[in-house]
């Protein structure tokens, strides 16, 4: 793991140009990822997830801007490119495997020319007879037929139009491939084959993924490393393992906790509480209205990034003094009423 | 998928405060654009034009060879007169009203079919909706230009009236397709459930529950009527299927016949295709402009 | 698909048969004798024709059975249709229906045909541009433009361009279709004659037609811009030019080639008297002549042969649309 890393996320900053006073839909977000490495990105939707991959494609649409931050491929500055500069770079070294599996094919071109139409932009292989043979190997390695190159998205699953995403993700052997939440849409068993899938060809391709979901359980399975964003905020990061049995920020022991369990009673606990609009956001820390640890600090500032080890980061108030997640003060309160209240009390 | 929507009582209860008032709150939510009240202002200018004209302009001067032919505008024809010896302005102070006239006619009794048919296929589904659902869709297929050139070459008489009604008869599958999409969305709210457990008959809820709701889309629809049954008017009139020689369509005739625009006689031939294409102007922005009240969520997009 | 394709023959056959029908059935609905009135009017204009009238008279006693039964007429009818038998034109005698009609329509399938290619894809083009975000403000400014000019007859728009070509500028022919000096032949100056007579009915038409569908493509452009697979080919790294054309006007050119059709009949209204204004010898000028004779069979001939066109034209695009749009093909 001492390799350099492939692509570093360096105090990313997102704003919706829309209305003055709205809080930035992604907040001094910082990360790595290295060669191979698998980064998951946990969060609620409005948490900023799948703006920071997009922004890291450079795909933001108006009103959506990138205000502040560095995005490093390797050593070069995604921020500065231009955009002929960009469209060298995507897909052959950034890729996308896109959220909404029902609608990301252009429902009147044969899945096969969408691929080929990747390759062939970024000059790839021209002879006829050799970029068929490449679509049938992709195909393949996603575990599709080779007769799908011929067919419509329309006469696809929704899991098999997923793979063919994922095989146009992989086509070029990018170094990263960006999977903006694969699996929504898709039901809990295809939810696995696309994962499994999507890990197949991450390992025949050596690419880093970052792959961003909503399930804690699906996104950690995957993952080697686990983000958990907040308002905009990225509140922890660290090895999936240590995030899962160990979690540092009250979030994510919280999102920890609503994970159901296999074996044993059920302790379903959902977060009470709904995440902060962008409009509303709190002052100080996003998650305090929700976060039953809440003291003053918490209200009046927001709590800075720390790295209490390699690779183990946490953005709250509770450390350093703690050195890990202690027990709850008081019961976490339940109306959710109240807790709105609060969350609006405190929008400035 | 209810939640949003607005009870029985809020949207049949008649608005507070008179139309003034409706207006100044309908401006503020968006939903009266300028450009409603713009087509309504210039389409009422126009029918003004039409009924104040006679105040002030004799109709004996729009009657052929009242005064000298082809004479460009003065003090004593302020728009000049016309091939066939008529004060232009007077034929135009004439003729305008015959032609909304027959607009007017032909769109309300189109929408007030298209009303009616939509409710019975909207409520009673099925086979109605079936057989009202063809008979429109194969109608719309043939040109109507056709079928009323048929017609209005057989009626001996040609009036308003009855030229409205030729041209009514075919244009109300339009309203109907428009309105009937609009029944079947209004018929799942709950509180027509309420009107029905209250025991009122099908045919009660169609026309004293559901009806008023589709109010709104009937006054778009209209709009549209009027359009397209002046078009067919001034296109009958101007191929000589007009109603008597005062008409803007039969006036577009002449002025054809004569050649009045290779001959150079703007006067002539410029009033009667201003007024009929300001005319449509205004029916076009009256119709962009419902469709933002009919459809509110238009103005989220830019 | 055999389904589709058998559905939709029968569509064909009832919006024939209904319109046939109706044109058989409007004469004899109405109140008194239209073709005893008909040829007494005929009579007193053209007093010096009495040869055509004493023949024409014949031809409608013969053609319309009228001491029949109705149901005899109306087979009597249907047997002439299928032979094609338009009867003889009134105005032209004796010249047949048919043969009028032959005459004429090529001028307005060439003009028609032309002008609704020529306006579609400008329309279309317009529409897509208007849905780009960043276009430039002159275009913007055309949406609304092309949307009054579509509002308003196109036979206005015609005289319009008539007195500003033909009377002011003097630089165009403001009617006809070839010069009356000119040696009909098939050869390049006779082209270019026509042709030059064409330009001002066409762009009369292409102007008033090209409004809607640029209206109806950019509200399908926008929608489509906003959909995963845009966004998609643009991960891609496909060039802008790509994903606009390939993945954003395939997909919404193909509803609006419905719209096409069903613009169709508007067209076809709006062509007749942009023929009347400029004299263009089509159907559409042949109807205009026929009503203001007062021949009962040429109107009735050119109606049904367009709405028989029409209804065919309907029915063709109808067939061929799902070879062009791959999700109608597999749903059916």
């Amino acid at each position: 793991m001492a390799e350099a890393p492939v692509l570093r996320v360096q105090n990313l900053r997102v704003n919706y140009t829309t209305r003055p006073g709205l809080a930035p839909a992604v907040n001094d977000v910082t990360f790595s990822l290295r060669p191979g490495e698998r980064l998951g990105l946990i969060g609620e939707s409005g948490s900023g997830k799948t703006t920071t991959a997009m922004a890291i494609m450079r795909l933001l649409r108006p009103p959506a801007r990138i205000t502040a931050g560095r995005v490093l491929l390797g050593d070069r500055d995604v921020m500065s490119m231009n955009q002929s500069q960009l469209r060298r770079v995507r897909l052959s070294e950034v890729a996308l495997v896109p959220q909404g599996a029902m609608n990301s094919l252009n429902p009147v071109m044969r899945v096969g020319e969408q691929i080929r139409d990747g390759i062939a932009a970024h000059g790839g292989q021209r002879e006829a007879a050799q970029i068929r043979t490449r679509v049938a190997q992709l195909l393949e390695r996603v575990g599709l037929p080779p007769d799908v190159a011929r067919q419509y998205p329309h006469q696809l699953s929704g899991g098999m139009k997923q793979r063919v995403a994922i095989a146009i993700a992989a086509s070029l052997q990018p170094k990263v491939i960006i999977a903006d939440e694969p699996t929504s849409a898709l039901d809990v068993v295809v939810q696995r084959q696309v994962i499994a899938t999507l890990a197949e060809v991450q390992k025949q391709a050596r690419s880093a993924v970052l792959l961003i979901g909503h399930d804690m359980g699906l996104v950690a399975q995957f993952a080697h490393t686990v983000g958990v964003l907040y308002g905009g905020r990225l509140v922890e990061l660290g090895p999936a393992e240590q995030i899962v049995s160990s979690p540092r920020h009250p979030y994510t022991r919280m999102l920890v906790d609503s994970l159901p369990e296999l074996e044993g009673k059920q302790r379903l606990v959902g977060i009470p509480g709904l995440p902060p609009a962008l409009s509303a956001m709190p002052t100080g820390c996003p998650f305090h209205p929700r976060c039953p640890w809440a003291f003053d600090a918490c209200r009046a500032s927001m709590p800075p990034t720390l790295e209490a080890e390699e690779g183990r980061q946490v953005a709250c108030h509770l450390y350093p003094k703690h050195s890990s997640l202690p027990e709850p003060p008081a019961p976490p309160p339940a109306q959710e009423p109240a807790d709105r209240d609060a969350a609006e009390a405190g929008h400035v | 998928m209810s939640v949003a929507l607005p009870t029985a009582t809020q949207e049949v209860e008649p608005p507070e405060g008179g139309i003034l008032s409706l207006l100044r709150r309908g401006r503020r939510d968006g939903r009266v654009t300028g450009l409603l009240i713009g087509g309504v202002v210039l389409f009422v200018c126009i029918i003004l034009f039409g009924v104040l004209g006679p105040v002030f302009v004799h109709q004996s001067l729009a009657q052929v060879g009242a005064v000298d032919p082809n004479l460009p505008p003065s003090g004593a024809h302020l728009l000049g007169t016309d091939g066939q010896g008529r004060d232009v302005l007077a034929a135009m102070i004439y003729s305008t009203p015959e032609t909304v006239k027959i607009g007017l006619i032909a769109g309300a009794i189109g929408v007030g079919i298209g009303v009616v048919l939509a409710l019975l296929a909207g409520f009673f589904r099925g086979p109605v909706d079936a057989v009202i659902g063809a008979v429109s869709d194969s109608l719309l297929t043939i040109p109507g230009i056709a079928i009323l050139i048929v017609i209005a070459n057989h009626l001996t008489q040609l009036t308003a009236i009855s030229l409205g009604l030729a041209i009514a008869s075919l244009s109300w599958m339009v309203p109907t397709r428009l309105m009937r999409a609009q029944v079947l969305s209004v018929r799942e709210r709950t509180y027509i459930a309420v009107a029905r457990m209250g025991g009122e008959s099908e045919l009660e809820i169609a026309f004293r529950e559901v009806m008023p709701n589709i109010l709104p889309f009937a006054a778009a629809s209209l709009v549209w009527a009027v359009s397209s049954a002046v078009l067919a008017s001034v296109g009958l009139a101007a191929l000589g299927l007009g109603t008597g020689d005062v008409s803007l369509g039969s006036a577009v005739y002449w002025m054809m016949t004569y050649s009045a625009v290779l001959r150079g006689e703007w006067w002539w031939f410029g009033p009667p295709m201003i007024i009929i294409g300001l005319l449509f102007l205004s029916l076009l922005m009256m119709s962009l402009g419902m469709d933002r009240f009919v459809n509110p969520r238009l103005n989220d997009r830019g | 698909m055999r389904t589709y394709v058998v559905r939709r023959i029968g569509l064909l056959i009832v919006i024939v048969f209904i319109a046939f029908t109706a044109n058989f059935l409007i004469p004899r609905l109405i109140p008194g004798d239209p073709i005893q009135a008909e040829l007494a009017q005929q009579a007193a204009i053209t007093g010096n024709q009495g040869v055509n009238i004493a023949a024409a008279a014949k031809a409608l006693d013969a053609k319309f059975q009228l001491d029949k039964p109705v149901w005899q007429q109306y087979l009597a009818y249907w047997d002439d249709l299928f032979h094609l038998d338009l009867g003889y034109s009134i105005q032209n005698y004796p010249e047949t229906v048919g043969s009028e009609i032959r005459a004429t329509i090529f001028w307005t399938f060439g003009l028609l045909g032309f002008s609704i290619l020529v306006a579609f894809v400008i329309g279309c083009l317009l529409g897509a541009a208007l849905a780009w975000p960043t276009a430039p403000r002159v275009i913007r400014a055309l949406g609304p433009f092309f949307m009054v000019l579509g509002s308003i007859p196109q036979f206005l728009i015609g005289l319009a361009l008539i007195f500003a070509f033909a009377t002011i500028l003097r630089i165009l022919p403001g009617g006809g279709v070839i010069e009356s000096t000119q040696v009909v032949a098939f050869n390049f100056s006779t082209i270019f004659d026509i042709l030059h007579h064409s330009i001002l009915p066409a762009a009369a038409l292409i102007l008033g037609l090209i409004g809607s569908w640029a209206v109806g493509m950019r509200g399908m452009m926008i929608s489509v811009l906003g959909e995963d697979y845009i966004l998609f080919a643009e991960a891609k790294g496909l060039s802008p030019g790509r994903v606009f054309l390939w993945y954003g006007m395939r997909n919404a050119l193909l509803p609006q080639l419905t719209g096409l059709a069903v613009a169709l009949g508007t067209a076809v209204s709006g062509a007749i008297l942009v023929e009347v204004v400029f004299n263009y010898p089509g159907v559409g000028f042949l109807l205009f002549q026929a009503i203001s004779q007062k021949d009962y069979f040429t109107i009735q001939g050119v109606v049904l042969v367009l709405i028989a066109t029409l209804a065919l034209t309907l029915f063709i695009v109808d067939i061929l649309y799902p070879f062009i749009d791959p999700r109608v093909r597999y749903e059916q």
